[in-house]
């Protein structure tokens, strides 16, 4: 059972809860995730951490509420209980001994690029943060990613913002520009991350992807997670979530993620009776 | 007197077609007077071979004598002593390869029904008004045990009866291991795995759940926490695949998967979260009990036809002949010597076929079994859409790759000496991390070795 100390709402769909749990806080690094369960009737799913607070016991995480359960743990509020945290698991991404990072997030994901983002800054390796959302209205921790950059490039799909386009635009120029990455670093939808890495391809630039595949247990025990990787089948909770974005089937983990739509649909349907809601 | 029919009392069941649509208990057990009439068959013998036979010493004529003369606590007391967990070992002990095996009744008629009879006594005692537990008095000493399965959890009953402060650190957000995430509850029901569980925590055993070991403490830093002893029972939790072609379609589980959805999720529930994708005709792959487990689920989450997909005979079978029996009785279709080859899909990139190749079994192997030989040309297609792996598992290397000096075998399995002491000082281990997949009672067999062990290890200091 873990504390809610703080909840945001950060657009509509988006909500952001503040966790008090100190054991997890003072092992916490970037890239890894925790498994949260809502409800003794509730589903195990992975949400990464968006940041921690060694000293104060707290981690936060991000989600959009999409699915049945990702729609139940938001109807939770400050003071409230999540049933089951546990974390922190995957493998931390590695982050140091670069010499100029380009960290990409779209959408929510953004909120999983930004703790990477932020510890590339404060440890004092240059890093540019490349963020892309739908439109003006949904994007999220503006402030925050712009404190955890040396430059923050903001696009939407529509333009609203006053720059239209997609993140590989704005990766694109400034690779052109001469920004000379040594590591790209992309974090949000699938088709995002697969159109990252076949940019960054083209230029040779090393590219570590976040997989985001279907889980239960997180520790390696279900194998739901598998993913291909260069030929050679993964485990995403154990070897990952963190993978070579040039060697990644993101074709056949589309495929996986669709795995339980039809039942997600029914359930999203469904009316609870006891709560009327959906 | 002594009952010298030849055949054992059989224990009700539910009829095959009415338990294969539900997840209700298949066996039902004995009633006291099947119980007291099935104890009069055992000879009560002066060098008593089935307590030989159990991996921890039940002195098995002894408590069938207490049953026999009505005195049902006695019973059980007698068991206690030596088994953490009778509800559960009655129920999924494989007793025909253990206890009932010795059993002199056997030689010329049926074994006596040991496991029938250990389970009618542990039912009846969880029937009974709970007693408050007398805690015994506090040693001073603190120890860790690393997953709450079945190794785990008889280690902390035991260490915890010798007055040992105990906690165990479980990954998921239920204690009981492969007896709450594997078995599925129409062969254990989970109430009964709580009761178990809430006895250990009476005792004082604190279970602390959502502790990935490995993740959030190394086994350093529950030394350095203050525990002076550490038992590691993590399992063998990692699934195995064939690495054929198609493994990753649509439809294709790890055993694992598909019973953790269904047992500790309990996606068989309306009410639960978790889904399955219903499936019309499924293939199992293997012959174990984790195989009937994930079989005779299918068929409750409705499958019109499920396979068990074998590449030897029948006889070669490992899992236990009365879960073969049930499956076969409820409907499961057994297609031994075929071993898959590869996994087709359909334009979905979903489950269409399974293509198999027929086997014939050729000079024994290194486990003694004639070895499965493929025909060639023989190759065919099964049409499926679900197919579920069940070939067995692997020790999970969070605690290796976190624990440098603890020394593992080639197939990941911590390596111990006779008292399940590993090569790291007071860190001991047992059950499946330690033999890889194997039985509930060996397990629990380990755990009881290691739980003496560190008694006496924190004696000495």
């Amino acid at each position: 059972m873990n504390l809610i100390l703080e909840k945001r709402e950060l657009n509509q769909t988006t909500t952001l809860l503040r966790l008090q749990a100190p054991e997890i806080a003072a092992k916490a690094l970037p890239g890894q995730f925790v498994i949260v369960r809502t409800g003794e009737m509730g589903e195990r799913i992975p949400l990464t951490i968006e940041d921690y607070d060694r000293a104060a016991g707290t981690i936060q995480i991000v989600f959009q509420k999409v699915g049945a359960s990702t729609m139940l743990l938001g109807q939770l509020n400050e003071g409230d209980f999540v049933t089951d945290v546990a974390g922190p698991l995957g493998v931390a991404t590695k982050l140091d001994g670069y010499r100029k990072v380009a960290v990409v997030g779209g959408g929510v994901g953004c909120a999983i690029a930004y703790p990477q983002a932020k510890y590339l800054h404060e440890n004092g390796t240059p890093v540019d943060l490349i963020a892309g959302f739908r439109s003006k209205d949904i994007i999220i921790l503006e402030e925050e990613m712009r404190a955890a950059s040396d430059r923050l490039f903001l696009a939407t799909d529509d333009g609203s913002n006053g720059c239209k386009g997609f993140v590989t635009d704005l990766l694109r120029q400034q690779i052109e520009a001469g920004a000379d990455y040594d590591r790209v670093i992309a974090i949000g939808p699938v088709p995002m991350m697969r159109a990252v890495s076949n940019l960054t391809r083209e230029y040779n630039i090393p590219t570590t992807v976040s997989l985001n595949p279907i889980m239960i247990d997180g520790t390696g025990m279900c194998g739901g997670c598998r993913v291909t990787v260069g030929g050679k089948v993964k485990f995403a909770c154990v070897d990952g979530p963190d993978f070579d974005g040039h060697e990644v089937d993101f074709d056949e983990l589309m495929k996986r993620n669709g795995s339980y739509r039809a039942q997600e649909a029914e359930k999203k349907e469904h009316v609870c009776r006891l709560l009327g809601v959906k | 007197m002594v009952d010298l029919s030849i055949e054992r009392h059989e224990m009700p069941v539910q009829p095959p077609e009415q338990r294969r649509c539900n997840f209700e208990e298949v066996a039902l057990g004995y009633t006291l007077e099947q119980a007291q009439a099935e104890a009069q068959r055992c000879l009560n013998c002066k060098n008593k071979p089935c307590v030989a036979g159990c991996p921890v010493n039940v002195d098995i004529p002894d408590f069938i004598a207490k049953l026999r003369d009505n005195d049902l606590q006695g019973a059980f007391d007698s068991i206690s002593r030596q088994s953490s967990l009778p509800a559960v070992c009655g129920r999924v002990c494989p007793q025909e390869n253990q206890c009932e095996k010795n059993c002199v009744r056997g030689i010329k008629s049926q074994p006596v029904a040991i496991g029938r009879l250990e389970r009618f006594v542990a039912d009846w005692h969880n029937a009974q008004p709970q007693q408050p537990v007398a805690r015994p008095a506090a040693s001073g000493h603190r120890v860790a045990v690393i997953g709450a399965g079945p190794a785990g959890l008889t280690c902390a009953g035991d260490l915890a009866r010798s007055g040992h402060a105990v906690t165990v650190f479980e990954s998921l957000h239920l204690a009981g291991g492969v007896l709450s995430y594997g078995i599925p509850e129409f062969r254990l029901p989970k109430k009964i795995v709580e009761k178990e569980i809430s006895g250990l925590k009476a005792l004082g055993v604190e279970i602390r759940t959502n502790e990935v070991i490995g993740k959030i403490h190394s086994v350093d830093e529950l030394f350095r926490d203050g525990y002076e002893a550490v038992f590691v029972s993590t399992g063998a939790g990692l699934p195995n695949f064939m690495n054929i072609p198609g493994e990753m379609l649509l439809g294709v589980y790890s055993a694992n998967e598909y019973l953790t959805r269904i047992n500790l999720m309990k996606a068989y529930l309306p009410q639960s979260d978790t889904p399955t994708v219903p499936a019309h005709r499924v293939a199992v792959v293997g012959g174990g009990n984790v195989a009937m487990d994930a079989a005779r689920c299918a068929l409750r989450m409705g499958a019109d036809e499920v396979s068990i997909v074998y590449r030897r005979s029948m006889a070669e079978m490992p899992a236990r002949k009365e879960e073969i029996e049930h499956a076969e009785e409820e409907g499961v279709v057994f297609r031994t010597l075929i071993n898959p080859v590869e996994i087709l899909g359909n334009e979905n990139g979903q489950v269409r076929a399974l293509r198999c190749i027929r086997m014939v079994l050729g000079e024994p192997d290194a486990s003694g079994r004639r070895r499965p030989v493929p025909v060639e040309g023989s190759e065919f297609e099964m049409e499926v859409d679900a197919v579920i792996m069940a070939i067995g598992t692997s020790p999970n290397p969070l605690i290796k790759n976190t624990t440098p000096d603890l020394e593992t075998n080639r197939r990941g399995c911590f390596v111990v000496d006779e008292e399940m002491h590993t090569s790291k000082e007071a860190v001991w281990a047992g059950g499946d991390a330690v033999t890889g997949a194997a039985t509930v009672i060996s397990a629990m067999g380990a755990g009881k070795k290691a739980a003496a062990a560190i008694c006496e290890y924190l004696a000495q200091k």
